[in-house]
């Protein structure tokens, strides 16, 4: 079968993804956990518990701040012991609550056993409060509200999910060992969301060096027999996981420039996102565990781990107990190499969507920029056909009307210019202010309408 | 031979004529007419096209200038009231004075007062940064030192010094045009008055934390003790979100508040003699005695009066 | 520990670096060069050396006393010029010409638009068609191949190209220029007098495929350039075989292929873009054609890079990349 792939740029770096046969290990829980009030894209959200309260594990702390944003849940059962701002791995204040632990005890009505439920239930608006409740948020890196992106505005109609479990990023793993732990969780979890679009039909897309996870998913999705779900391999390219891509990839359709994924009938979501969509609909188990892998090209393999941890877990906590931080690490990154926040703060907490503690070494310090010599690879590379050398240089002169024109506003950062100039130019650290400005320049515009 | 020079010479005299008669024409028809006060004002103007008025450019300002007949939404910080008065002359309008204005930096930071907590690797651009994180301390609110203030000002009036790698202020160049104030995304330029023979006196540090968390981050940072706003007999002190404010127009550059100050966050410049710590705490411990006696006295007062009045 | 670093993402780099590609450059040029050492022995060792040397220290001179900063000097860019200058002149080069050229190349054509990266014009290219029209003599006497390698019978004095041009404008025929030339149409493949370069066609392919694996340049430039000048020659050589050359001459004879290969594929005066590319190979093969079947000079490959040269930016304007989402 033909292999599938997005059609403009895109790059190929080493996957390198060191912990690929780590299984996943479940975390001891931690004297203390922080839980960010800040864990989605949108409004923060407001907690309703307050200082001395008892929680139970799975218990809601906090409502949604807006129609775009999320429930919390407390991830331990103990006692809340502080709400205020603390530092995130940013370095940024944000609204916390601090939970001490005591115990392990889950609130009523989740199901903790580890039996499949295959059956679906047929209410979709039952389906969607479920996912609500639980506090559901795209984990493939934009956190986006599961329930808001699953309930498309009147008038338009899915006509495929797509599931993404590319994992283009270097490195992680977490997205491949669920999708052979979890294998016919992920699968019940397409169908559920199947359910919910009206039916449409659901594409697994999976790259190319995961055969693993590959032959798995085909396996139990002809094993669970759920209607119009395929599994499509997909060519190793970076980056094939981005949501634009991907649908270029899998329906060669192309979202227009501001549209929405759903203006071509596609909603795309991550895997780990479809195992949280089953725990929240089939169990009743809200959003307070996701895996992580811990790895980086500084640590020998038998100190690479994936693990199951509870959200709001300090991620020095999880450093800790992987064994510290190895010798020669220079940077330390949440999520992948490409789009990850490098960390300035190892005592923030982590939030629904952490998926790594990436130890890079002296491969990722930056070179001194020389100048461009027009190579034209920025270019190339750019999955958005942007022309990043152009974009630069408009930013630097300030013509934010040219930028807008030649399109700053669709690029989606996800570092291609950057890896492949040969010049070292810094070119997406000065596109996204660039991106940054068109956008408010659009917005401005939009709300004077 | 002489044919074709006297031809030659006969034909570009005709196109020659031909052409600037065309010109001529061209000028007349299509000339635009212009308020000559216009380039008169422009004329009078720095000419810097910096933009600290607000509009785009000297020739902008004059045009918007003339277009309204006063000079309500007009005031061009770099030629001050010098060249205000002498624009509001040829428009035959008055113009208010305004005091001169400088650019303050308002952060203290000091490489020494404020540890860096890890190394930032990337485009040397404080908008860069700052969108990135926290920054490279445990201040968020200080200056971040990539210097996009200095590449801002169009004067030369910014340089950042090596040894703190703080922004400085050169007040001989600075035209108070709020470039500089603009570009900071962490907004720590402030405009302020000049002061009487450039006196003034501010607070350099705008870390809203709480105390303990802002003295960790930074040795020099106002903690918000509020010591400066007791002291301060003219209310030009207030505290909000912990930390001080000056208001310029109520300060009698007493300097009191800069002795209390127990960071050293306050500054005073262009005094004539440093500050004598001492000599002002003692003035101010003395007035505080002074206040109390006097508050015993009446209030010694009022018990005998009560006496009094109930006897 | 050391204090962690923090950086905007990308986190990683590719491996290619300005200075990796000008490496790769060098050492596709290196089979043309031993060749032409091969051919021309001790004075090409010669020329290269000066041009080389030359390049790099006036372009570090420039950068550090004129210009004052130091962090433009670009070493192994203009290592680059220095040997495709070299490989651009006669193996009979005095060494002041050179010299000259290097001047020209680093000094006027590269540093004074701002150094590496802001020149319109190639910068070698620039200094070959200064000294040739400065010092044309010297610059045309293309020296009988006496090198390392002995049995090759060369033909002496102008290039192929030269002396059909002579004869031509002195009214003969192609053929009659061959015979009387005691040359017929296989040694003028075979015995090509000219400069470092321009010897050995598979000795430059050999090079370019080199650059192709390792992606430091695209196809497409070379290809449209060698496509026009084929398709111009084989039209008119159909139509005229007497007065206008064929395309196999055309294409293994003077500059061409060098041109094609490494001069006009540099990336700071070649468009971005592949249709970019397109127009400016076949800009360039027009231009060629042109100056051979119609111009007072034998050989156009310089000229045609350089007048292209300057179309780059509007090039560059006109074609885009094909964009995500607005068909």
């Amino acid at each position: 079968m033909a292999k599938l792939t997005f059609s403009i740029g895109g790059i190929h770096p080493a996957d390198s993804k060191l912990a690929r046969d780590c299984k996943i290990e479940t975390l001891p829980l931690p004297p203390k956990v922080y839980v960010s009030m800040f864990q989605h894209l949108g409004a923060m959200a407001k907690p309703i518990v307050a200082v001395g309260d008892s929680v139970k594990a799975g218990q809601i702390i906090a409502e949604p701040g807006g129609f775009i944003s999320a429930y919390v849940h407390s991830p331990v059962s103990g006692k809340v012991t502080a709400i205020g701002p603390r530092k995130d791995l940013a370095g940024f204040n944000q609204m916390h609550v601090e939970i001490e632990v005591q115990g392990d005890e889950w609130a009523d009505g989740i199901d903790l056993s580890p039996d499949l439920v295959t059956a679906i239930p047929e209410d979709k608006q039952f389906i969607l409060d479920r996912i609500k409740m639980c506090g559901v948020v795209g984990l493939g890196g934009a956190t986006f509200p599961t329930h808001v992106k699953l309930n498309p505005p009147p008038g338009k109609t899915a006509e495929c999910l797509i599931l993404n479990g590319a994992e283009c990023e270097p490195f992680l793993t977490s997205d491949y060992r669920i999708l052979l732990e979890r294998t016919d969780e992920i699968v019940v979890g397409a169908a559920i969301m199947q359910k919910v679009l009206g039916g449409c039909p659901c594409v697994i897309g999976i790259e190319e060096n995961k055969p693993g996870a590959i032959a798995a998913v085909k396996a139990s999705v002809a094993r669970l027999a759920y209607p119009g779900i395929r599994v499509e391999t997909l060519k190793k390219r970076y980056p094939q996981g981005g949501e634009k891509q991907l649908i270029d990839a899998v329906m060669h359709r192309q979202v227009r420039s501001g549209g929405l994924p759903i203006d071509v009938g596609a909603v795309v979501q991550n895997v780990a996102t479809s195992l949280a969509v089953y725990e929240a609909v089939q169990k009743n188990k809200p959003l307070v565990t996701n895996t992580l892998t811990v790895t980086g090209d500084v640590i020998d393999p038998a100190r690479q781990h994936n693990y199951l941890f509870r959200i709001g877990m300090p991620l020095s906590y999880i450093a800790e107990y992987a064994g510290g931080i190895p010798e020669g690490t220079v940077k330390i990154v949440s999520g992948g190499p490409m789009m990850g926040k490098a960390i300035a703060n190892m005592d923030a907490a982590t939030v629904k969507g952490s998926s790594s503690i990436l130890y890079l070494g002296d491969a990722t310090k930056r070179h001194a920029a020389t100048p461009c010599i027009s190579c034209g690879r920025c270019a190339d590379a750019c999955p958005m056909g942007l022309e990043p050398f152009l974009l630069k240089r408009l930013y630097s002169a300030g013509d934010v009307a040219a930028l807008e024109q030649n399109a700053a506003q669709d690029c989606i950062e996800c570092g291609c210019c950057q890896y492949s100039c040969p010049a070292y130019v810094p070119l997406l650290d000065n596109i996204r202010m660039a991106k940054a400005q068109v956008m408010g320049v659009i917005r401005a515009r939009n709300a004077k309408k | 031979m002489t044919n074709t020079i006297i031809w030659t010479v006969a034909i570009l005299t005709v196109l020659g004529l031909v052409l600037s008669l065309i010109l001529f024409w061209v000028a007349r028809k299509f000339r635009v007419e212009e308020d000559p006060r216009i380039d008169e004002i422009e004329k009078t103007l720095p000419g810097a096209n910096c933009g600290g008025c607000g509009f785009a450019g000297c020739r902008a300002f004059a045009d918007a200038a003339v277009k309204a007949g006063n000079l309500d939404s007009n005031y061009c910080p770099v030629g001050g009231n010098e060249v205000m008065k002498k624009v509001a002359d040829i428009l035959g309008c008055t113009v208010k004075e305004s005091a001169p204005m400088v650019a303050v930096v308002r952060c203290n930071g000091t490489c020494e007062a404020r540890p860096k907590t890890n190394v930032y690797q990337g485009e040397m651009s404080c908008k860069v940064k700052a969108a990135l994180y926290g920054g490279d301390t445990l201040c968020i609110f200080g200056c971040l030192g990539c210097g996009d203030c200095v590449n801002a000002c169009a004067f030369g009036a910014l340089s950042m010094d090596p040894a703190t790698g703080l922004p400085v202020v050169d007040e001989s160049k600075c035209t108070a045009c709020g470039k500089c104030a603009a570009a900071c995304p962490k907004r720590i330029i402030e405009l302020r008055p000049k002061g009487p023979r450039g006196m003034r006196e501010y607070v350099s540090c705008i870390n809203k934390d709480k105390g303990p968390s802002a003295r960790k981050a930074c040795a020099s940072a106002c903690i918000g003790c509020g010591l400066c706003e007791k002291t301060c007999t003219h209310g030009a002190v207030t505290v909000a979100d912990n930390v001080a404010y000056i208001d310029p127009a109520k300060c009698k550059l007493c300097r009191e508040c800069e002795a209390v100050c127990p960071t050293g966050a306050i500054h005073g410049v262009n005094f004539p003699k440093p500050l004598d710590k001492d000599a002002v705490k003692k003035r101010i411990a003395d007035r505080k005695a002074k206040a109390a006696e006097a508050a015993k006295a009446a209030a010694a007062a009022q018990e005998v009066k009560k006496e009094e009045s109930n006897g | 520990m050391d204090k962690l670093t923090v950086s905007p993402s990308p986190h990683l780099h590719a491996p290619a670096s300005t200075a990796s590609i000008m490496r790769d450059v060098i050492i596709a040029l290196t089979p043309a060069m031993v060749v032409s050492i091969l051919f021309y022995g001790w004075s090409e060792i010669m020329v290269l050396a000066v041009g080389a040397v030359s390049c790099v220290a006036i372009e570090w001179l420039i950068a550090r006393y004129l210009m004052k900063r130091p962090d433009l000097f670009s070493g192994w860019s203009a290592l680059v010029t220095g040997i495709l200058l070299s490989m651009n002149l006669p193996s009979t080069s005095p060494w002041w010409m050179i010299v000259i050229g290097a001047v020209v190349a680093i000094g006027v054509a590269k540093m004074s638009f701002g150094g590496l990266g802001q020149n319109l014009f190639n910068p070698a290219i620039t200094a070959r068609v200064f000294l040739l029209i400065s010092f044309p003599v010297q610059m045309t006497n293309w020296s009988v191949p006496d090198g390392f390698i002995g049995g090759v019978d060369a033909v002496s004095g102008a290039t192929p190209l030269g002396v059909i041009k002579e004869g031509l404008k002195a009214g003969e025929s192609i053929s009659e220029v061959l015979s009387a030339n005691g040359m017929d149409a296989h040694s003028l493949l075979r015995d090509i007098g000219g400069s470092g370069g321009e010897i050995s066609a598979q000795a430059l392919l050999a090079g370019f495929i080199y650059l192709l694996v390792r992606k430091v340049v695209k196809p497409w430039i070379p290809l449209s350039i060698l496509g026009t000048i084929a398709i111009v020659a084989a039209i008119f050589h159909g139509v005229d075989p007497e007065h206008f050359t064929g395309p196999n001459f055309n294409l293994m004879t003077g500059g061409v292929l060098l041109g094609a290969f490494f001069m006009a594929t540099d990336y700071v005066t070649s468009p971005m873009s592949n249709w970019g590319g397109v127009v400016f190979g076949v800009g360039i093969g027009l231009i060629v054609m042109m100056i051979r079947y119609f111009g007072s000079y034998p050989e156009g490959m310089s000229f045609a890079i350089l007048i292209m040269n300057c179309f780059v930016p509007l090039i560059n304007r006109a074609f885009h990349q094909k964009k995500y989402g607005r068909a």
